[in-house]
């Protein structure tokens, strides 16, 4: 009887490992649950048949650049762990398939069908886990502008201008405009920084805060200047040209009409 | 002899540089002053019809300007500013200022058009007189300063011109004495920053303030950060302290880092850097991803994140001071200690 209360009071050492590997398992087993219940909602509208289309697809349109098994050649990098969001970025903005060589990717008219750019987001998807295409519920633009004009005077203004008009980077290289981008491209090129554009994962920029910097560019669009005609936005350079061109123009039209003389 | 020769000799020299033909300066043929330009009789003068029709401008344009002087009255009450509506604001400004500069543009032109066309138009000319004085006004003047001198004994005091060039010459001292303790003296407020007021200050996001983990922060991906406690700061102190502090956090693969004390001071490829330009202060925040250079927006200074943000392009001569950053026991990233230099552009008591 001593020595079982000792026993039960001192605990044997085998407890301590068995209450972590118990820990484990529910934090893990719920874990797995919990992200099984999301990624089966989300597969449910995948099936083999679309990755199966997406790997013709990207076999036939892809592979010469980016390899047979998306692994990446010298031309072009590996597109495992890209994701489905990086896939719908590139190839529904007309960037991908790249038409030719340069700094940096131009946008043009997008080559392929939704359907067909969902089927090659499935296939490179299917690779390896990488950023999903964002849903509905984060693109609609209800989010507090005010709060996504600060994160994005912070985070986004130094390149792409304070409203999102684009700006110039080094080497040919530039930040696009913002203006035609829809709510999805904005919301993937965050996810997944695209080119130089550095990376705004989930745990630097919430996807609430996403949204909100969705409503901001949606805002700032919509809303005209109060202050008169925007000049595109491109700031005193732009307007110091109007100014200078246009008044001293007028200036030196009216000089030249009070020195002449009269018929 | 001699002298004869010598003179000879001189005749040759002068011959070997006679200008006979072609190059001598022709002085009798200079341009002459072309005179007061004949008169031209104006249209006006010539035609009554003309006379009449200028008259008749002269008139409209002074009724343009009466229209825009009362455009400008009715507009100012027709486009109402409307505190809760910004685009009044520039429709009323709009309109009142095309009113008012058309009211006195009116003015302007029509007087000028009025003296042009129908005030007389007979060219007149005024000779300039000599800007020098006549000799007896000249000599007037010296007399007076000859009298001065001689009356004062400034030539001949010698102690008291010279007291007088010293006070005068330390008079404007005091001033320069004064003007130094203008405005606050930034003391030693530009070496330190709020990462060196306390041990082991959290990075944080800028603007919330939420702690950022060494797990958040993905390869490629860019974190503008404040010191943990900034944004609870009082309005202007804040700012200032703001403007030393902030930090770019950014992630390179470990092996892209070549430069040994950069890997060393950052955590696993995590780098932090001040966002102050080394030039003249501005955030340098564009960032490339691939390329891994980091671009000043104001004068295009080029860091090199791979290199310890080394200069590669552009005004800057420094490159941008790192932040030592470590990991605490909850995973967050936080600075040990404050830059190892001021951060921001140079100021007179900084060395190099």
């Amino acid at each position: 009887m001593a020595i079982r209360t000792k026993k039960f009071s001192r605990r044997s050492p085998l407890a301590a490992v068995i209450v972590v590997l118990a820990g484990l398992l529910v934090s893990g087993g719920s874990y797995v649950a919990a992200t099984a219940a999301v990624t089966s909602s989300a597969k449910a509208e995948v099936d083999q048949a679309t990755i199966d289309t997406g790997k013709k697809l990207f076999l036939a349109n892809c592979a010469s650049c980016h390899g047979k098994n998306a692994e990446g050649t010298a031309n072009a990098p590996s597109l495992i762990g890209v994701g489905a969001a990086s896939v719908d970025f590139q190839v529904g903005t007309g960037r991908m398939p790249g038409q030719a060589s340069g700094p940096q990717l131009q946008v043009k008219p997008v080559q392929f069908k939704q359907e067909d750019i969902d089927a090659l987001a499935a296939y490179v998807a299917s690779l390896a886990p990488g950023p999903e295409v964002p849903t509905e519920a984060y693109l609609a633009q209800t989010g507090n502008a005010s709060h996504g004009g600060e994160l994005f005077r912070i985070n986004c203004a130094m390149c792409h201008n304070a409203v999102g008009a684009g700006g110039a980077l080094t080497q040919g290289k530039y930040a696009p405009s913002l203006r035609n981008t829809s709510a999805k491209h904005i919301y993937e090129a965050m996810v997944t920084g695209p080119q130089n554009m550095p990376v705004f994962s989930n745990s630097n920029l919430s996807p609430a805060d996403k949204t909100d910097i969705i409503t901001y560019l949606q805002y700032v669009q919509e809303n005209p200047s109060v202050g008169g005609d925007e000049l595109g936005n491109l700031g005193p350079v732009a307007e110091g040209l109007i100014a200078w061109l246009a008044m001293l123009g007028g200036i030196v039209v009216i000089t030249i009409w009070l020195g002449a003389k009269s018929n | 002899m001699a002298k004869n020769s010598k003179e000879v000799a001189k005749h040759e020299e002068v011959a070997e540089h006679d200008y006979a033909t072609g190059l001598a300066v022709i002085t009798e043929d200079k341009i002459s002053d072309p005179g007061i330009e004949p008169h031209r009789v104006r249209m006006t003068d010539k035609s009554v019809k003309h006379e009449k029709a200028a008259a008749r401008q002269v008139a409209l344009l002074f009724a343009i300007s009466i229209l825009g002087s009362i455009f400008a009255i009715w507009a100012y009450y027709a486009f109402p500013f409307d505190d809760t509506n910004a685009s009044s604001l520039r429709i009323n400004t709009l309109f009142l200022g095309l009113g008012i500069s058309l009211g006195l543009f009116g003015i302007g032109i029509g007087a000028v058009h009025w003296a042009k066309t129908l005030m007389p138009d007979a060219e007149v000319s005024e000779e300039r007189h000599q800007t020098r004085g006549t000799e007896e006004v000249r000599a007037a003047a010296l007399e007076v300063i000859r009298l001065a001198d001689q009356e004062s004994g400034f030539s001949r005091r010698k102690l008291i011109r010279r007291t007088l060039y010293g006070a005068l010459a330390l008079f404007p001292i005091p001033a320069i004495v004064l003007f130094s303790d203008l405005g606050p003296n930034p003391k030693d407020s530009l070496r330190h920053t709020m990462w060196g007021a306390k041990k082991n200050t959290r990075l944080a996001r800028d603007p919330d303030g939420t702690p950022i983990k060494a797990s958040d922060v993905q390869i490629g991906s860019v974190f503008h950060v404040i010191p943990e406690g900034l944004e609870k700061l009082e309005a202007p102190h804040m700012l200032n302290e703001k403007a030393k502090a902030a930090v770019l956090l950014v992630r390179l693969d470990p092996s892209e880092i070549k430069n040994d004390k950069e890997r060393e001071w950052g955590y696993d490829g995590i780098v932090a850097y001040s966002k102050i330009c080394t030039h003249v202060g501005c955030p340098v925040a564009l960032y490339e991803q691939h390329t891994h250079h980091l671009l000043c927006p104001c004068h295009q200074s080029t860091f090199d994140l791979a290199e310890d943000c080394k200069v590669v392009f552009g005004p800057a001569t420094r490159p941008l001071p790192q932040l030592k950053i470590e990991v605490d026991a909850e995973g967050y990233l936080v600075a040990p200690g404050d830059f190892a230099e001021p951060v921001g552009p140079s100021f007179w008591e900084r060395k190099a």
